[in-house]
């Protein structure tokens, strides 16, 4: 079986190397010569290479010669392209052309969960994961979209089956059409990848966390495949196979660039990126990943903003995109990243030369432009000993234009791909520019000007003196065939219609008949005096387009310039520390390197800013346990009961407004879980709110690793609706049996790797419960009821791990003993209640309860909204059971600090602790409470006085770019109406399917 | 039979124990005159008599003023609240409160109707007072609700409760007061679930020509006489074309407020705004055509990223400033406890503070038709007022000693409370059991 493949194969390459030799012919055959000597033409032979006065010899298929003074050995035909230019034809780098269409499943409500692939045959357990697929098998080609590309320039393109995480091999094509054996150059081009689950059935992954897992666990089992003899997988086979190609992984934003590269790193591959064209938003961190790029050039269009109501539902982020996406290509180049163009996602080819004209106005060099249009795919994609540059041996694939193939009037005449000529428009015998003389029967001597560009005239007809004229001429030129009409406006008006040829060349003259408006019949000549004399303006180089600054992140109120850290002196303030001190008034606080210094009365301010805080509280920074902000497409991979390899750290996103508004609601530390869909989440990530920085620079550094278990009615999907009803359990009966399989499991597994080691299939799931039995790993457990919360903590004694945090737990108050016996703190809502029948019971009391029987005790606030006064909700805890004030404060800052294990950076102000500082403008626990700033590691991240600057800035750059657009509308450029589109929030509950992948679209 | 009966009775009683609420009774009315002398008393209406005392019989309010200069006869009841706050019952506007136990239970929620249009339905008579819920409110001084039926085009009918009453009939306080419409938004979403924008936009227009051909037959039916066939859902408008119903409309964007204060001003409505999340941006639109506006809670998120953080929470003073009549809401039920620090939160970031009780007072009971009679404290008004320790609009000063409504003492025990007082016995108990703190072992 194994031989006939590789025959197959084989068979293909000969296939394309021999061209249709292998088919037989009905009637004779007709096989020309295929010999063709191009002329006096500027060759551009690679970016770097031009010949002037060049010739070009095509013999078949394939280039002959290139080169200046070449003899034309007898049989050519011989082509004068005197003042023309031949390029190397364009590569895009990355198309469809070819492929089938991609059905979308349609929207059904009453779909039922499917766990498991549903193809037929030994393939990979998820359908997404489908290397098998190749794109040589299901090729077509294409006339019309062929013909769409030649017109463009194109000549060849790298065709991808846009389907499925990995999604198997791609081929690089010319767009030489009929049998596709001529076409293909190369059948196996390029492994691809994506995190867009495509079509697959399979319900998981349903998140971008979980399109992570699977690829990572994909790579794992390829490897365990390649020694084991317990299973055959096409899939399996297939992913190794195609790891001697190129990896190509297609993402629809920067962030992904840098979620696919760790995942390149982790398993010793470089991938070569297709990126979503915002790459700019984090350059340093684009040019570190090492990788080549294939960018877009579908630049988002201009919005329609003359109604200034509808204009309030573009972002600000919209608007900064349309103006930056067209700096993209210029700042790869400047920043040294290696590029090739594409034209995906155009709404038509024609587009292609808008934006690329755009992309060299917003600082691109053309030279750049070429070499990603040409040598650097070709290189990319293995096929530079065919196409790319125009060289000796290489296919015939070139085009032919009028100029610089960047300029806006240039005309790309011909386009031949494999020695095959394609017109796509007509070159002139000759230039008919000049003034000619005109005599036309009943009519005085005329003045005709044929004046413009070869291919795009500006005609115009004159006469001076006592009977002037002076008319604009329609003129269209087919080959020696003219026709022109006009309207003299007099005796009498209306259109006079005239045809002709040219009747001679040196000098030109025309000659034909027409038709005047009044129906009588006449007849012309015009006879070339004067050579057309270009006007003496030149064509004035562009100024380089002004943009506004990129700020981080690329939403309102991010920074262009990151806020510094500072040496300051908190002066006469009322400090919560949160340690035995308790609460100091009159005292001053000092930090410096964005640790706390010194606290005490009368500090020396030496040279630290000195921030008056007479009247005002210093607390530390809020905590928040139970956060869902700042991540991407996805909080839960809710598809199977057990899902501990998703991480959340895959999937933080910096450019979240909520990092932004929290800080401003004086939280500086937020625990990012994963929701509450399954009994055994994923893994969750600590970040501070870092402002601005990137999603590494975000992360907690060195802190413990934790994951979010749930129990009660989400995990058995009492509230999903009849499309839930299949997946285990459904009931707290089956959760116990969930942990306790899942921990058997993982035992097992542990004991096994144990002795086999590698033999044995490395599982990312069961890894991650490893992890938790050996203690490096945490739980957070997302509870309401007691009967549940007793049943853990009961597998959790039985199976010899133990709970760090039961997290909502409402109904704490009920067990809370038992929490405290066993350590486990509780992490829970200040008063919600009544949405759901397991929260029927659940009372504003709790906190203080649990608190008092010895329970460490916090709030949090899956809510992004709560999240931003957490501390109003410490109050509560006053207002109900009476807390005193500052063990109140504390459940919001140092108790979520010691859950979280970080209390000794974070959590009260104490010498050597990070800077993470609130100055409020009244008691921290009050409704009147305002954060005037808030300090991560020093850096004041949020600022009263500064954001008011910030919001004077934002209205001002916001009314800047609508200016912009309204011009741009004005000069032609396509726009689209404005509609609402909001980024996703997320709570416990969310479950938000991949396909709003296109969150950071433009 | 008679086993399932027992059972039935078991389980009744456990739940007694456990819901010792059905113990919480409603107050017996008023048998003499009360009054609180010494509080810090805030009228409603703006103003703040500091030692002042607040006097009341047979539920209505018989004086008001300065504690110094008053004295009482000895049938008087004196309530001392020296260093305390006295204020107007709170009113939560258009709540579901009472219609809903559960949320996501189906069989405990009752505030939506099926289908678009359905003027004749009534809250009132699905109000639950036997919900746990209620109870929570007066807890934290919330005394009188808008009970409002929510969905489709046309939700219904909202009726005034107050919250304390053995049934339905006892709570109600004005009946059928105002119907409640949502107005068909002009905004296209770019959500990848949402229709083409071109879809969505004539789905808009058809739903806008469609509610003027509504409203024009409702209109022409209600100046039939004696009409041949008779319609419940034209009948139950007949009150808005005269005058004696109001019509509120739920919108958000200022294009679609605009739209929809015009379309109405066609049928002589003058609608009341619920929502109104840009209102603040046509507060001149708004005062010119003295349209009142209900604003969601500030406890929200700025609609936009490009809106100024605090947005929410700023907004009530923006309508103030701009001569806007507006109460603050709340959305949901169990949430209306939390309708105090909505005002507080308005009062933090600009608004004064009498100003923001107001919005949660007496302009809410303007916008409801009611004020002759109460939303704020005044002589002949009702005696719906409550005691607080301290500031009531603050989480930690908000401390309900007292409550009366139309002079009935309150009982101000909750679920709640209870089952604080159940868990607080356990620990007590296995303190006493044990000798020490449960936590230590």
């Amino acid at each position: 079986m194994k031989k006939i493949l590789l025959f197959s194969f084989l068979l293909t390459i000969f296939g394309t190397a021999y061209s249709q030799e292998s088919y037989p012919v009905n009637g004779s055959y007709d096989i020309r010569p295929g010999l063709f000597a191009f002329t006096n033409a500027n060759i551009v032979v690679n970016a770097d290479q031009t010949i002037t006065n060049g010739v070009l010899l095509v013999k078949g298929q394939k280039i002959e010669s290139v080169g200046s003074g070449t003899s034309i050995p007898k049989g050519y035909l011989i082509i004068d392209l005197k003042g023309k230019y031949i390029y190397p034809s364009l590569v895009d780098a990355f198309s469809t052309y070819g492929m089938p269409e991609i059905p979308r499943a349609a929207f059904n409500r009453n779909r039922q969960q499917v766990f498991t692939s549903t193809k037929k045959g030994p393939y990979n357990w998820n359908e997404s994961i489908r290397p098998e697929m190749n794109a040589r098998s299901i090729f077509a080609s294409d006339a019309k979209k062929a013909e769409d590309l030649k017109k463009a320039g194109f000549g060849t393109v790298q065709s991808v089956i846009r389907d499925g995480i990995a999604r198997g091999s791609s081929l690089v094509t010319t767009l030489k059409t009929g049998k596709e054996n001529d076409a293909v150059i190369s059948g196996e081009a390029a492994a691809h990848y994506s995190f867009n689950k495509g079509t697959a059935s399979t319900d998981y992954p349903q998140s971008l966390m979980g399109s992570i897992a699977l690829l990572r666990q994909t790579y794992y089992d390829a490897e365990w495949y390649k020694n084991q003899k317990s299973e055959y997988n096409i899939s399996l086979a297939e992913f190794n196979q195609l790891q001697r190609l190129p990896q190509i992984f297609e993402v629809d934003d920067v962030y992904d660039v840098l979620r696919a590269d760790k995942i390149g790193d982790e398993f010793g591959k470089q991938y070569i990126f297709k990126s979503g064209g915002n790459d700019f938003m984090r350059i340093k961190e684009i040019k570190a990943t090492n990788g080549s790029f294939i960018i877009p050039l579908n630049f988002p269009k201009a919005f329609d903003v003359e109604d200034a109501a509808d204009a309030r539902n573009i972002t600000f982020t919209q608007m900064k995109l349309w103006e930056l996406a067209p700096t993209n290509p210029a700042a790869m180049e400047k920043a040294g990243v290696k590029f090739a163009l594409t034209g995906l996602g155009l709404d038509k080819p024609a587009d292609f030369w808008t934006n690329l004209r755009l992309a060299i106005e917003n600082g691109l060099s053309e030279k750049q432009a070429l070499k990603s249009l040409t040598e650097i795919p070709a290189e990319m994609l293995g096929v530079n000993d065919r196409i790319g540059t125009l060289t000796k041996g290489k296919l015939a694939n070139f085009i032919i234009t009028s100029g610089d193939l960047f300029k806006k009037d240039n005309i790309i005449y011909e386009n031949w791909v494999q020695g095959d000529r394609f017109v796509v428009s007509k070159m002139d015998v000759s230039d008919l520019r000049g003034t000619y003389t005109m005599a036309m029967e009943g009519s005085a001597p005329l003045t005709l000007k044929i004046a413009g560009t070869p291919g795009s005239y500006d005609v115009s007809l004159e006469r001076k003196g006592q009977d002037s004229l002076k008319a604009k001429v329609n003129f269209s030129r087919n080959g020696d065939l003219v026709s022109l009409y006009f309207d003299p406006k007099k005796d009498p008006a209306g259109n006079v219609r005239l045809n002709g040829y040219v009747h001679s060349l040196n000098p030109i003259v025309f000659k034909g008949d027409g038709m005047n408006a009044d129906g009588s019949s006449t007849s012309w000549t015009a006879t070339f005096s004067e050579a057309f004399k270009a006007s003496a303006k030149k064509e004035e180089p562009k100024p380089a387009a002004v943009t506004g600054a990129i700020t981080y992140p690329l939403i309102a109120f991010g920074n262009a310039e990151a806020p510094q850290q500072e040496t300051v002196l908190f002066k006469n303030a009322t400090v919560w520390t949160n340690e035995a001190e308790g609460k100091l008034s009159n005292t001053d606080v000092l930090i410096e390197n964005g640790r706390i210094k010194s606290i005490g009365k009368n500090l020396e301010a030496g040279k630290a800013k000195v921030i008056d805080a007479t009247g005002k509280h210093l607390t530390a920074g809020i905590i928040d346990e139970h956060s869902h902000i700042a991540a991407t497409r996805g909080i839960n991979e809710g598809t199977q009961a057990v899902t501990s390899e998703v991480r959340i750290a895959d999937v933080i996103n910096p450019e979240d407004i909520n990092i932004y508004r929290q800080l401003a609601g004086g939280v500086t530390t937020s625990h990012i879980l994963h929701g509450s869909a399954n009994p055994i989440g994923g893994q969750s990530q600590l970040i501070k709110l870092r402002w601005g920085k990137s999603p590494e620079e975000m992360k907690f550094a060195g802190s413990d690793g934790f994951i979010k278990f749930a129990l009660g009615e989400n995990v058995k999907q009492s509230n999903w609706g009849d499309g839930a009803l299949t997946r285990f359990p459904q009931t707290r009966m089956g959760v116990e049996q969930v942990y306790t399989d899942a921990f058997t499991r993982a035992k097992e597994y542990k004991a096994a790797r144990a002795v086999k080691g590698n033999h044995v299939r490395r599982d990312l799931e069961l890894d991650a419960l490893v992890e938790i039995l050996d203690n490096k790993r945490f739980i957070t457990c997302h509870s309401y009821v007691q009967s549940e919360i007793n049943m853990l903590m009961h597998v959790a004694d039985s199976m010899g791990f133990k709970i760090n945090t039961f997290t909502h737990i409402l109904e704490g108050y009920k067990v809370a003993d038992k929490m405290a016996k066993r350590g486990i703190a509780g992490s829970t809502f200040s008063d919600w209640w009544a949405y759901k029948n397991e929260v029927a019971e659940a009372i504003p009391y709790n906190g203080v309860l649990m608190s008092k029987v010895g329970v460490l005790t916090g709030f949090n606030s899956d809510d992004a909204e709560m999240a931003r006064r957490l501390n109003q909700e410490a109050g509560k805890a006053v207002k109900y059971g009476n807390l005193p004030q500052e063990e109140a404060l504390k459940l919001v800052t140092l108790n979520p600090a010691k859950m979280l294990h970080i209390d000794n950076r974070v959590g009260s102000i104490k010498p050597g602790k990070d800077a993470d500082l609130v100055l409020w403008s009244d008691n921290p626990l009050s409704i009147y409470a305002k954060a005037e700033k808030t300090f991560v590691d020093g850096i004041a991240y949020w600022d009263m006085e500064k954001d008011a600057i910030k919001q004077k800035e934002l209205v001002k750059e916001e009314a800047r770019l609508i200016q912009k657009m309204m011009d741009a509308k004005g000069k032609g450029a396509a726009v689209q109406r404005p509609a609402l589109s909001r980024a996703s929030l997320y709570d416990c509950e969310s479950i938000e399917g991949l396909s709003t992948e296109e969150e950071h679209s433009h | 039979m008679k086993k399932y009966l027992f059972g039935l009775l078991g389980l009744l009683t456990a739940s007694e124990i456990s819901y010792g609420q059905a113990t919480i009774y409603p107050a017996k009315p008023q048998t003499k005159p009360i009054a609180i002398i010494g509080a810090t008393i805030h009228t409603g209406n703006g103003k703040v008599i500091e030692n002042g005392y607040i006097s009341f019989e047979n539920g209505k309010i018989t004086g008001i003023g300065d504690a110094s200069v008053v004295k009482f006869g000895s049938g008087t009841e004196m309530i001392t609240a020296t260093g305390k706050h006295v204020y107007p019952g709170f009113i939560s506007p258009v709540t579901n409160l009472g219609l809903t136990e559960i949320e996501a239970i189906k069989a405990t929620r009752d505030f939506e109707e099926v289908g678009g249009m359905n003027p004749h339905v009534r809250s009132i008579i699905a109000y639950n007072t036997d919900s746990k819920v209620p109870n929570t409110l007066r807890s934290n001084g919330i005394l009188m609700a808008q009970i409002t039926p929510q969905g489709g085009l046309i939700a219904g009918q909202s009726t005034v409760v107050e919250l304390d009453g053995w049934n339905w009939e006892d709570a109600a306080y004005k009946t059928d007061i105002a119907i409640h419409l949502s107005w068909p938004s002009s905004r296209i979403s770019a959500s990848p679930f949402a229709p083409p924008a071109e879809a969505q936009r004539e789905r808009a227009q058809k739903a806008l020509s469609d509610l003027e051909d509504y409203f024009s037959q409702a209109q022409s039916y209600s100046q039939l006489a004696r009409p041949d066939v008779s319609n419940a859902r034209f009948g139950a408008m007949e009150g808005l074309f005269k005058g004696s119903k109001r019509l509120f409309v739920e919108t958000e964007s200022a294009k679609d407020i605009i739209a929809a204060v015009n379309f109405f001003k066609r049928f002589g409505i003058k609608p009341v705004i619920v929502g109104g999340s840009e209102s603040h941006l046509i507060t001149s639109f708004l005062k010119e055509h003295n349209i009142p506006v209900i604003i969601h809670e500030p406890h929200s998120l700025p609609a936009n990223q490009e809106d100024d953080v605090y947005l929410p929470y700023k907004q009530a003073k923006i309508l103030h400033d701009g001569g806007v009549n507006f109460a603050i809401s709340v959305g949901g039920y169990w949430q209306q406890r939390n309708l105090p620090f909505m005002a507080g939160t308005a009062a933090a970031y600009g608004l004064d503070k009498e100003q923001a009780l107001a919005s949660i007072t007496l302009n809410t009971a303007k916008i409801l038709g009611i004020d002759k009679a109460t939303g704020s404290l005044e002589v002949g008004k009702d005696a719906t007022l409550f005691i607080s320790n301290g500031d009531a609009l603050d989480m930690i000063g908000n401390d309900v000693e007292l409550a009366f409504i139309r002079g009935k003492n309150l009982d101000l025990d909750n679920l709640h409370k209870q089952l604080f007082k159940r868990y607080s016995e356990k620990y007590e108990d296995q303190k006493e059991v044990k000798g020490v703190n449960p936590a230590t072992h």
